[in-house]
Formats: structure tokens, C-alpha cells, sequence
């Protein structure tokens, strides 16, 4: 039995069933069934090229899959274009930093914010000085540990604090899921445990599907985890099962990092 | 938050008083000439300013916005014509009609990007500059006499230089304000935004195209009043107003004031059209002093001096004149 049936599909907050998606010959997406559940942390692992980003992007609507069926909180959303999924709640932080660089950290965020709140023609009133824009956006930097760089510009940001600051953004809307593409790539040592303390604060409050490349985080954080090869699903389940799966040990993990794990 | 009295803000300060004073000066001297320069001058910054909104805070590189000088240009010229001569009547329908043909080009060039932006609004610039070539009873390629100003009864009279020249202003002033307010407010930070960032913008849930279609349309109208004001100022309306070349003069005004700041594109219209107006001069007095037979011919090339010099503005003030006044006060 497949395990997104075994699943409770009514529970889940995203539900994604059979998703295929092909880039000429090269198969991103290959009936890729998975599911989050409310509060759950669900991380997707992988080799390079395995369609853990392509995943993402479909999820998010910035591509379209070949077939397949994408639902969110009970809506079918496979057709939605991007601003309708962050706006029910969906929201992406990118693998590739992509920043409002020439703005402050806190503008940064207080624009994440203001795409939630409702339409923005609104001509005349200064926003920087709109407590309903600039509190939560505030309070999504403390959140981060970013409370400190609110004023500074967003292109004087270390690498890490970027990181921290997409994930702000993210956290600007009230998402009900997050998804992120590789937080921890190009962290140093510090930086990673401070971002796993820090997503693991989140997960209570937030579902999270998380594509990572740092298997000690992934174990770390995980409640369930997805294993992909070649946009193909090759085990899910509880990290203890991924962790003695024979298949994953083969195909991913390979002996001696499944030996340090 | 930039300290109130810096060099910038003196500066500024001293730009507009100077502009403000400048119908005194010429009343006490009766020296009119530089009066009716600064019409011009001011008249295109306010252009120049319009053309901000979009070039410097929307990234929208814009390389026919000239074309709507012409629109409110052809349409007082076309009204005045018809015999109608109310100012109440023809600027409220150049400020319409500026919008509304904002309306199509940027619902039409928005949706391309990059390079083939800037191809697509100059394509369209284009076909207006032939389309009123083509209009044989307004004057074809030789243009329209404007015989009569726009009337205002009592309110203002464009024929006396000091009120035209302070209605200028003061529209000047208020298109200034009216980007400041702009471009800091919500609609504002979306427009910033998609300059940096568009993809990122869609991504957290901005749909943006819907925006910066509203900026190039106020933008587009702003400029149409202001060609409304210049066809008043030179009694005249031709094609050649909206030639791609007047609108690459427009954005070398923004580009050489400070792109993305408040004030300036009006400090670049006035570098710009002073230096156009002095460096003819300057050079045919230099090169009087080496060869004086030479002087008058020497004069024609000023723009010999004047590309370099833009040049130097861009290789290293890429802030402008303004960027540049900014980077000397933080030492």
C-alpha cells in the first residue's frame, strides 16, 4: 500500500497525489504522492537532481505539473497561481536567497506582511509608519533573532541572517504551512544548530515541509521523512524507518555516511 | 533619518530658491530671457520627475515617455484650433487622454520585460511621432501654431511670463509631492519592491503587473499635463516633441539628477538644459582664444563636452548629481 493512502487524507493540510512533471527526457516528478499534516515537520531528502526543488516550485504554482493533483486546507490548488496559494496561507522560502537587497530587513518583511493585507492601493499614507504593518513584521524579525538588524540594509546581512530573514518573510503572512528549500545550505556549524533550534521552535505553530541537505538536521527535526530518487518517492516514514531502510542506505545514504547517521 | 540641515538639503533648498526668486530677479532687471528658459526648465523636470516614478523607483525603463508630452501638447493645440480655448476644458481632457492611452501602451509593453521593454514602449513612442506627421490639418511634420493660450478667465493668465512661470512651478512642486507621497506608501513599497525583486514579490503574493500599470498610467498622465504646460510655453506644437531622441533626453535628465530620488530629475533638467544652454558659448570662447576664426563653428559641438561628461556621471556618481552630493556629506 502506497503511503499516502495509509495517510488520514481528511487530516492533512497539504495533500499531494501523483504529481508528475517532465522536463523533455528528464523526469522531475514521477507520480509523487505525499502529504503534511497541521503541525507536522515532514522533511523531503534526496540526491542532486532528484526533483526536490522542482517539488517545491509546483508546490508554490511557479511551475505547473504535467498531471497530478495538488490540495491545500481541502482546496484543490493545482491551478492556483502563486499569490492565491500565499494568500490561503502557503508560504516559501527560496533555496537561492532572493532578497529586497536594496531594502532594510525590516522592509523586507514588512512587505511580506503587506501582501497579506489585503490590496495595496493605497496612495497616500506612509507605510513605514503603519504600526499594523510595521508591528508583526517587527515581531516576525524577533521571532528569527533578527531584532537586533531591523534597520540594517538586507545586502549588509551575513549569509546565515539572510537566511534567517526568508525565513521571517515567510513567517510575515501567518502562514499555516511553510515550505523550505535548503535552510541550512552554507552554514557554518554555529549557524545550523541556531537554525535548528530555531525551526524547531516553529514547527508547534507552523506545518513545515523542509528539503534539506544536512542529514543531522533533517534527523534532528523530522517527524516523518520523504526520500526521493529521480522525482520518484522511495521510502516515507518515521526517521527511525528511513534510518534502517535498506533501499535509502543504497540508493542515498551510501554505507558509510548510513554508518554515521 | 538624514539630519535636516545637510549639504544635500541645502542644496535642494538653494535649487528652489533660486527658482522661486527668478521672476523677481527678472522683473528688478527686465532681463526676461532666463525666464522663459526656466519656463522650459521646469516644465520638462516636472516631466522628468513623472518619468521617475516609473524609470527610477519601478525599474521601468520607459524610452518613449515623450510621447505624452505630445498627447497633452497636440491636444491643447487641436482644441485651440477647434476654437475651444478653456483651460477648465482642454488640460482636463490632455490629462485624460494622456491617461488613457497610458493605459493602453502600458497594459500592452508591461507585459514584456528588460530590453524588450524599453523596444516596445520606444516602437510605440514611434508610431505617434508618425501618426501626427500624419495629421495633415493640425500641421503634419510642420507642426501647429498655438495661437491663443489656454484661458482661465480671471483665475490666471499664461500670457503674462511671471504667472505662467509660477503655475509651472507650483505644478512642479505638487507633481513632486505627489510622488513622495507615493512612492512611500503601500502602493509605493510595491512598486519598489517589483524594481527589486519581481519574481520574489509574486512569491509572497503580489500581483504586480496590476500596479505598475497604475504607476505607468499616473505617471504617463503626469507627463501629459506637463505637455500641456509646454505647448503653452512655446505657442507651438510639432511631432518632433515626442522624437525617441526627446524621450532619451528625458532619462539622461533622470539619470543624470539621481534615478530613485525625489529631486532629482529637476536637479538634472536644470544641468542638463543649462549646460546645453552655456556650452555652445563656453566653447566658442575657448576656442576663440586659440583659433578665432574658428570660434562661432566650435560652438556647434558642444555635445563633444557634454557626452563625456555624462559619461563620467555614469562610469562614477551612478546615484546622479544627487547620489553624488549624498556620498560627499557622508565624507
Amino acid at each position: 500500500m502506497d503511503y499516502w493512502q495509509r495517510c488520514n487524507v481528511a487530516d492533512a493540510l497539504l495533500q499531494v497525489e501523483a504529481l508528475s512533471k517532465r522536463f523533455g527526457g528528464i523526469v522531475a516528478s514521477d507520480a509523487l504522492s505525499l502529504s503534511v499534516a497541521p503541525g507536522e515537520l515532514h522533511a523531503v531528502i534526496g540526491p542532486n537532481g532528484a526533483g526536490k526543488t522542482t517539488l517545491i516550485s509546483q508546490l508554490t504554482g511557479q511551475l505547473a505539473p504535467d498531471f497530478g493533483k495538488i490540495t491545500f486546507a481541502g482546496l484543490d490548488i493545482t491551478a492556483l497561481p502563486t499569490h492565491r496559494r500565499s494568500a490561503l496561507g502557503l508560504a516559501r522560502s527560496f533555496q537561492i536567497t532572493s532578497l529586497f537587497l536594496d531594502m532594510s530587513a525590516l522592509d523586507n518583511v514588512s512587505l511580506a506582511v503587506q501582501a497579506h493585507a489585503g490590496h495595496s492601493f493605497r496612495f497616500w499614507r506612509d507605510a513605514r509608519n503603519e504600526s499594523e504593518l510595521r508591528e508583526p513584521a517587527r515581531a516576525a524579525l524577533v521571532r528569527v533573532g533578527l531584532g537586533e538588524r531591523a534597520s540594517a540594509p538586507a545586502a549588509e546581512l551575513s549569509h546565515g541572517e539572510h537566511r534567517q530573514l526568508e525565513i521571517a518573510m515567510a513567517l510575515a503572512g501567518r502562514p499555516r504551512m511553510l515550505l523550505l528549500d535548503e535552510p541550512m545550505a552554507g552554514l557554518g556549524p554555529e549557524e545550523s544548530a541556531r537554525m535548528v533550534e530555531m525551526l524547531r521552535a516553529l514547527k508547534s505553530e507552523h506545518a513545515i515541509l523542509l528539503v534539506e541537505h544536512d542529514m543531522e538536521a533533517v534527523f534532528a527535526l523530522a517527524d516523518r521523512i520523504t526520500v526521493l530518487v529521480y522525482g520518484r518517492v522511495i521510502a516515507s516514514g518515521a526517521p527511525e524507518t528511513i534510518r534502517n531502510h535498506a533501499e535509502v542506505r543504497r540508493a542515498y545514504l551510501g554505507e558509510q555516511e548510513a554508518a554515521d547517521v | 533619518m538624514t539630519a535636516p540641515l545637510n549639504l544635500r538639503s541645502i542644496f535642494i533648498a538653494g535649487v528652489l530658491t533660486v527658482l522661486a526668486l527668478l521672476p523677481v530677479y527678472a522683473a528688478l532687471t527686465g532681463n526676461y530671457f532666463l525666464l522663459t528658459l526656466f519656463t522650459r526648465i521646469v516644465i520638462l523636470a516636472m516631466a522628468a520627475t513623472s518619468l521617475n516614478l516609473i524609470l527610477g523607483y519601478g525599474g521601468m525603463v520607459s524610452f518613449g515617455h515623450a510621447v505624452y508630452l505630445g498627447i497633452g501638447g497636440y491636444v491643447v493645440g487641436i482644441l485651440a484650433k477647434e476654437g475651444i480655448l478653456s483651460g477648465f476644458v482642454q488640460w482636463p481632457v490632455a490629462v485624460a487622454v494622456s491617461a488613457l492611452i497610458a493605459l493602453g501602451l502600458g497594459a500592452l509593453s508591461l507585459r514584456t520585460r528588460g530590453v524588450y521593454f524599453i523596444m516596445i514602449t520606444l516602437a510605440f513612442a514611434q508610431m505617434f511621432y508618425y501618426i501626427a506627421i500624419g495629421l495633415d490639418r493640425y500641421g503634419g511634420d510642420d507642426g501647429l501654431t498655438i495661437y491663443k493660450r489656454s484661458q482661465f478667465g480671471d483665475l490666471v493668465n499664461l500670457s503674462s511670463k511671471t504667472q505662467f512661470y509660477y503655475l509651472c512651478f507650483a505644478f512642479l512642486l505638487g507633481t513632486i509631492y505627489l510622488v513622495w507621497r507615493l512612492v512611500n506608501s503601500r502602493f509605493g513599497m510595491v512598486i519598489r519592491g517589483s524594481r527589486s525583486n519581481d519574481r520574489r514579490m509574486h512569491a509572497i503574493g503580489f500581483p504586480t503587473f496590476r500596479y505598475k500599470l497604475i504607476c505607468f498610467v499616473i505617471a504617463g498622465t503626469l507627463c501629459g499635463l506637463a505637455g500641456a504646460l509646454l505647448a503653452n510655453h512655446t505657442d507651438f506644437i510639432s511631432p518632433a516633441v515626442m522624437h525617441w531622441t526627446r524621450s532619451g533626453d528625458l532619462i539622461v535628465m533622470v539619470v543624470l539628477g539621481g534615478m530613485g530620488s525625489l529631486f532629482g530629475p529637476l536637479i538634472g533638467a536644470v544641468a542638463l538644459l543649462v549646460l546645453e544652454e552655456t556650452l555652445p558659448v563656453l566653447i566658442s570662447a575657448v576656442a576663440g582664444l586659440i583659433l578665432p576664426s574658428a570660434a562661432t563653428q566650435a560652438g556647434e559641438y558642444w555635445q563633444i563636452v557634454l557626452g563625456p561628461l555624462f559619461l563620467l556621471v555614469v562610469l562614477f556618481a551612478r546615484g546622479g548629481i544627487d547620489g553624488l552630493l549624498a556620498k560627499v556629506q557622508r565624507g
